[in-house]
């Protein structure tokens, strides 16, 4: 499994990142490859986010190598920017711009970043709102949404980049239950689209249903990762079993 | 699959440490590139200032030792007026001002006359020239002759600089706590806080931390302004400087008063500097 492979969207080997003396990711290893659906799972603190956020050169790694496409991008002289062109990003808590309509938001990175028109930057984010079914919200400041509402619209931004790949860091944890099906169904749609994604969750069922491959991580460690389906019914290591345990209904 | 076991102590691979020389020398360049192009700006403006006809004539005018040594004592004399000057008024503009901002944000019914007058307040004494208002107060107050009113240039002086800042320091406050989300109220309220208690625990610590660098701003404005109060004839530094080059026919003393006034003031900046570093520091704390 841990085998390089050239057909890698993403490979990352030996990932170390410290805050000051606390270990928080340690020796990870992942393989990302095109329409691959990989969920991180494992308690508060394990890790999940701050992965996430070394995938998209957020954090600086204290050690190991991050590929995309075969091209190492932990290399300092990567430009962060030229990455995340290729990669989207949906945050926890949305981080909406407040001061821009949901239709700007959406369109100020093609437009600022990957150079797009205006008038094709709004054909393009209106298509992917109305098929979200958010297009009556397009000219609506973020703060009239609900939050289920507004974390669509933070994956449309995301999506209006079309990006290669879609790193989702639990993104329903800020939701009310009956808002979580909204936002997971339109993920389920892009897993089924073949986006490429990985994403931190809290929702096992979830996971169970859209992953291709499950991770579980244990004090910043990817303790044993695998299909959903092996992973969720005969885990092999006794920490996963706790986890699982703990967090799957009876 | 993953090793498990109890890592053996860490030590930093190869290409982490290839890494590791990268970015010191990417920051090893930055450093030198900030250095350089700062020396070579300095230098042309140096150049520039040399170069220029008149330069031999203004450095005699501006830039004398003789009279910048004579009038040094005077000057530093005269500038510890302005130093307690500031300091003083600094601390009642920040009552006033916070009072007045208060003021405008209450809603209490009781508290209607109250806003008024602070409203009245702001508009008016921020529409006066501060430099009016020193002459007004400096030369009309001690003039009225009353009983038991101080007849000091220096104090009505000091009174028209408070009246002045106080009055766009309140709007700065009340920008702060204008800019508290109302949700922080919501949640003070929640746990049963009254209004008052909520803006005093919870409104105005926040919009206090919001408000530091422009309120900075203000008071290295009021640090120069206090130069204002040598138009009423108090000897302070700018005035022991005018008396000083009006006797010599000697402009030097303005710059040794205008040194003075920048050596107060840059270490006043980088005190908030590293105060406001050290805040978000402690509450931005591992988030995004």
């Amino acid at each position: 499994m841990n085998a390089p492979s050239s057909s890698a969207l993403l490979e990352v080997r030996g990932l170390r990142k410290t805050y000051g003396d606390r270990l928080v990711l340690d020796s990870v290893d992942l393989d990302v490859h095109p329409h691959d659906v990989v969920c991180l799972i494992g308690s508060s603190g394990s890790g999940k986010s701050t992965l996430l956020r070394c995938l998209d050169l957020l954090e600086d790694i204290d050690d190991g190598t991050i590929r995309l496409s075969g091209h190492e991008i932990s290399d300092p002289t990567v430009d962060p920017r030229e990455v995340r062109k290729r990669v989207g990003m949906v945050f926890q808590a949305y981080n909406l711009f407040p001061h821009l309509s949901v239709l700007d938001n959406c369109t100020l990175s093609p437009r600022r970043v990957h150079g797009l028109g205006k008038a094709e930057a709004e054909a393009r984010a209106l298509e992917l709102l109305e098929q979200f079914g958010l297009a009556e919200h397009a000219r609506k400041h973020p703060d009239r949404l609900s939050g289920g509402q507004q974390q669509r619209v933070a994956l449309v931004r995301a999506l209006c980049t079309r990006p290669e790949l879609l790193l989702l860091d639990e993104i329903t944890a800020a939701l009310d239950p009956e808002l979580v099906g909204e936002v997971l169904t339109i993920v389920r749609d892009l897993a089924r689209a073949g986006t490429t994604m990985v994403l931190a969750t809290h929702e096992m069922a979830f996971a169970r249903d859209v992953a291709t491959k499950v991770c579980f991580l244990h004090q910043g460690r990817i303790l044993e990762q695998g299909p959903p389906d092996r992973l969720f019914t005969t885990p092999r290591e006794e920490r996963t079993r706790q986890f699982l345990a703990r967090v799957l209904p009876a | 699959m993953t090793d498990t076991s109890p890592a053996a102590p860490w030590t930093p691979s190869l290409r982490e440490l290839e890494r590791r020389a990268l970015r010191r020398r990417r920051r090893l360049f930055s450093q030198v590139i900030a250095t350089g192009l700062v020396l070579l700006v300095l230098l042309v403006l140096v150049v520039a200032v040399r170069s220029s006809p008149g330069w031999p004539n203004v450095r005699e005018l501006f830039f004398s030792w003789e009279h910048a040594r004579d009038a040094f004592p005077e000057i530093a004399s005269g500038f510890w007026l302005n130093v307690q000057l500031f300091v003083v008024c600094e601390v009642v503009i920040l009552v006033l001002g916070l009072l007045v901002a208060l003021a405008r944000v209450a809603r209490s019914p009781w508290l209607a006359p109250v806003r008024v007058l602070a409203v009245v307040y702001t508009d008016l004494l921020r529409g006066i020239p501060t430099l009016l208002l020193v002459l007004m107060l400096g030369f009309g107050m001690p003039a009225l002759g009353l009983q038991g009113v101080p007849i000091s240039g220096t104090f009505w002086a000091g009174v028209a600089l408070v009246l002045s800042y106080s009055a766009y320091v309140a709007e700065v406050f009340r920008a702060g706590i204008d800019s508290v989300h109302p949700s922080q109220v919501a949640s003070a309220q929640a746990l049963g806080l009254s209004r008052p208690q909520a803006l005093r625990h919870v409104v105005v610590p926040q919009a206090v931390r919001r408000v530091v660098p422009p309120l900075l701003n203000d008071f290295v404005s009021l640090q120069k302004d206090t130069a204002l109060v040598s138009a009423v004839a108090v000897f302070d530094a700018v005035f022991a400087a005018r008396d000083s080059a009006a006797y010599n026919f000697n402009y030097t003393p303005y710059v040794v008063v205008a040194a003075f006034f920048v050596v107060l003031t840059v270490p006043l900046a980088r005190l908030t500097d590293w105060l406001q570093r050290r805040w978000l520091a402690r509450e931005r704390a591992g988030q995004l």
